[in-house]
């Protein structure tokens, strides 16, 4: 036991929970998909919305969403944002980019990490595409697309990016 | 809608796991401080009870409490329950008794582990004692367990 | 006080582990139909409150993605508890009192099956001195269990025979996950799990959802469906440290139950929210139910467990009682916590 005779002020309390995930349903689906290649998404057919990833519920309608559609893995920037702060468990170079990506075929943004480009050349309209893992790398996990680069296309005029930004 | 999947699921483990460092203010302060030393203090309430762990307020009046009083090391058990497949989240690897220990000066149980070595050793108000930790930080773990009184 | 009645309920299929839906996806066809059955518009209900624990998935805020079954759009007005979604009825009700909405909807779910829930539930626990011990929800059910066996009040047989009814019941009830028919002797024959308590003195671990829709008497009388007026709701909760309770003996559910207006007497059925054999016989005795009310004709907790739904379900379940003829006067019970720390009474009555 150590010497000291100061009073206790604090205690360190461990937590441990163990979990067995089950990605079941539009997530199984979408996951099933993303390890051929391609991003699924799902189309309500009260509001025609098409979201991405793919869920089971459109959360404007409230209702079960049954139709499935891939979306290009090419897409718009509707926002984004320059990350300058050191984080822990993220290995990037300072400062990096993440950003919303609209992808074409899609009605919300996709989130991602954009790359091969200077911070500041990152901005809204500005047409990316995904860099994807070396096919023999492919899972079931959003890891297959390593990060989303400009594509070189012309940039998308803010004004037509409507609701979106 | 829902088994448009083709039933296809995917598992993953996941393990949440954080640290929280827990300020103990000035009672359970002064209870942890003391299990470093190797001693049990409990708190007076309203009503005279001798509260282990010691209570910041009175359950029955919620008034700030402040009179210490030692208590144990020695105690009964007032209820148990015997764990017969200790997981690895339980604290030892062997079957043991989670137990309410009324120690001896306390009118309320401590709910602490009795390492009995048999569920034919344990009943209702057998006397247990602490078996203390070589090394003690101030928390309620300092006692790794409680042991039949006669086994010391 | 408003006159507040319950108009539709609905419930998942309790199942070990859903393994083909996600949460919503499992969610979802539970507040269609309740919504559907209450008649009232979905974009017309007033207020919505779930009931969840984050724990339970794994997740930080992981309730939020539960109102993508909503369809919340245009915004609506809603509000979680982490807490058994029988408190999400109480906070509904309670919205419907202040004259803030005229309807309501409360719904609840989690799927336990996903992590070790008699561990996630130790997450209840003070993190000072009780926690660190690493003690399960289950252990802490037993040292209760032990505290009633050792008072003389009930004995393992008295224990076993919940467990026998409960499952016998619960074959009756289409919902109900663990049902059957077992026998008092063999089920005393078998080892302890953790002692006293047996195998089937726990609950059995279940994923689903339920959900309730609840409205102001005008509005009730408005759409003409028939409603279990809720003529009283009262929770109550004592101290937390198990050593400082006597553990055979529920003051809370006894306060809660005459505070809600009680009349115990006139009961027919009783749902009580005992997930363990024990704090069964420990309810009947704190609410002084006879032997001419029913207990838990849906099987109780002891046949579906959904952890956040099954307080809510024992309300329900109670309703489908009333709607059904089979009882016009029920008593609806919920718990939180361990060894029944906290505890809500519902006084349902029928038209």
């Amino acid at each position: 036991m150590s010497a000291e005779t100061e009073p206790v002020k604090a205690i360190v309390t461990p937590t441990r929970l163990e979990y067995e995930f089950t990605a079941a349903g539009t997530h199984a689906d979408f996951l099933a998909r993303i390890a051929e290649g391609k991003l699924l998404g799902s189309r309500c057919s009260e509001c025609g919305m098409v979201y991405v990833p793919a869920r089971g519920s459109c959360p404007r309608c409230g209702v079960a969403i049954e139709e499935r559609c891939d979306v290009s893995d090419k897409g718009t920037v509707t926002t984004y944002c320059v990350v300058r702060v050191p984080s822990e468990n993220i290995d990037l170079k300072l400062p990096y980019v993440c950003a919303h990506i609209l992808l074409d075929g899609a009605n919300i943004p996709f989130f991602a990490l954009i790359q091969e480009c200077e911070a500041e050349d990152v901005r809204i309209g500005m047409r990316v595409e995904a860099v994807w893992a070396p096919k023999e790398e492919w899972g079931a996990t959003f890891e297959n697309i390593r990060y989303f680069r400009p594509s070189g296309e012309k940039d998308v005029p803010v004004e037509q990016l409507g609701d979106w930004v | 809608m829902s088994d448009s999947s083709g039933g296809a699921s995917f598992t993953a483990s996941h393990v949440l796991e954080y640290d929280y460092r827990r300020s103990v203010g000035p009672v359970l302060g002064r209870f942890f401080t003391a299990l470093r030393e190797k001693r049990l203090v409990g708190i007076r309430a309203a009503d005279g009870r001798v509260l282990v762990p010691p209570a910041e307020a009175d359950p029955n009046t919620g008034a700030a409490l402040d009179e210490f009083v030692d208590v144990g090391p020695g105690g009964s058990v007032a209820s148990w329950a015997w764990v017969h497949q200790p997981r690895p989240v339980h604290p030892l690897d062997r079957p043991f008794a989670y137990a309410l220990v009324r120690l001896d000066g306390a009118d309320t149980g401590l709910l602490h582990l009795v390492d009995a070595g048999e569920e034919a050793r344990m009943s209702t108000g057998m006397r247990v004692t602490p078996r203390w930790r070589a090394e003690r930080s101030g928390a309620i773990g300092d006692i790794e367990c409680f042991v039949p009184e006669d086994a010391k | 006080m408003r006159n507040v009645g319950i108009i539709s309920f609905a419930q998942s299929r309790y199942v070990r582990h859903e393994a083909k839906r996600s949460e919503v996806e499992m969610l979802l066809p539970v507040v269609t139909e309740a919504v559907q059955a209450s008649g009232i518009p979905k974009r017309e209900i007033g207020f919505t409150c779930s009931g969840s624990s984050d724990y339970i998935a794994g997740q930080a805020f992981a309730f939020v993605g539960a109102v993508d079954a909503l369809g919340a759009w245009p915004p609506i007005a809603e509000s979680h508890v982490e807490a058994d979604g029988a408190w999400a009825l109480y906070e509904a009700w309670v919205k419907i009192q202040c004259g803030q909405a005229d309807s309501a909807l409360a719904f609840a779910f989690g799927r336990a099956s996903m992590g070790s829930i008699a561990d996630t539930l130790r997450m209840q626990l003070d993190p000072y001195t009780l926690q660190p011990l690493g003690i399960d929800s289950v252990s802490m059910a037993a040292l209760q269990a032990r505290a009633l066996l050792d008072s003389g009040k009930a004995s393992e047989r008295d224990m076993a025979e919940v467990a026998v009814r409960s499952r016998r019941d619960a074959k009756d009830n289409p919902d109900a996950q663990l049902k059957g028919d077992f026998e008092v002797d063999k089920i005393l024959a078998e080892p302890t799990l953790v002692s006293p308590l047996r195998r089937h003195d726990c609950p059995p671990i279940s994923d689903g959802a339920a959900a309730v829709v609840i409205a102001s008497e005008e509005k009730i009388r408005e759409l003409g469906v028939p409603a279990v007026w809720i003529r009283g709701i009262d929770d109550r909760i004592e101290p937390h440290q198990p050593g400082v309770r006597d553990l055979t003996l529920s003051p809370s559910t006894k306060l809660a139950a005459e505070r809600a207006g009680g009349d115990v007497a006139s009961l027919d059925v009783a749902e009580l929210h005992a997930p363990f054999t024990s704090q069964e016989l420990i309810l009947r005795e704190a609410l002084g139910l006879g032997d001419g009310v029913r207990v838990n004709p849906s099987g109780g907790a002891l046949a579906s467990n959904p952890i956040m739904a099954a307080g809510l379900a024992r309300i329900g379940e109670a309703c489908r009682q009333i709607w059904s003829g089979r009882a016009r006067r029920a008593l609806a019970h919920a718990t939180q916590g361990h060894c029944l720390q906290h505890n809500m009474v519902c006084l349902l009555e029928g038209e």
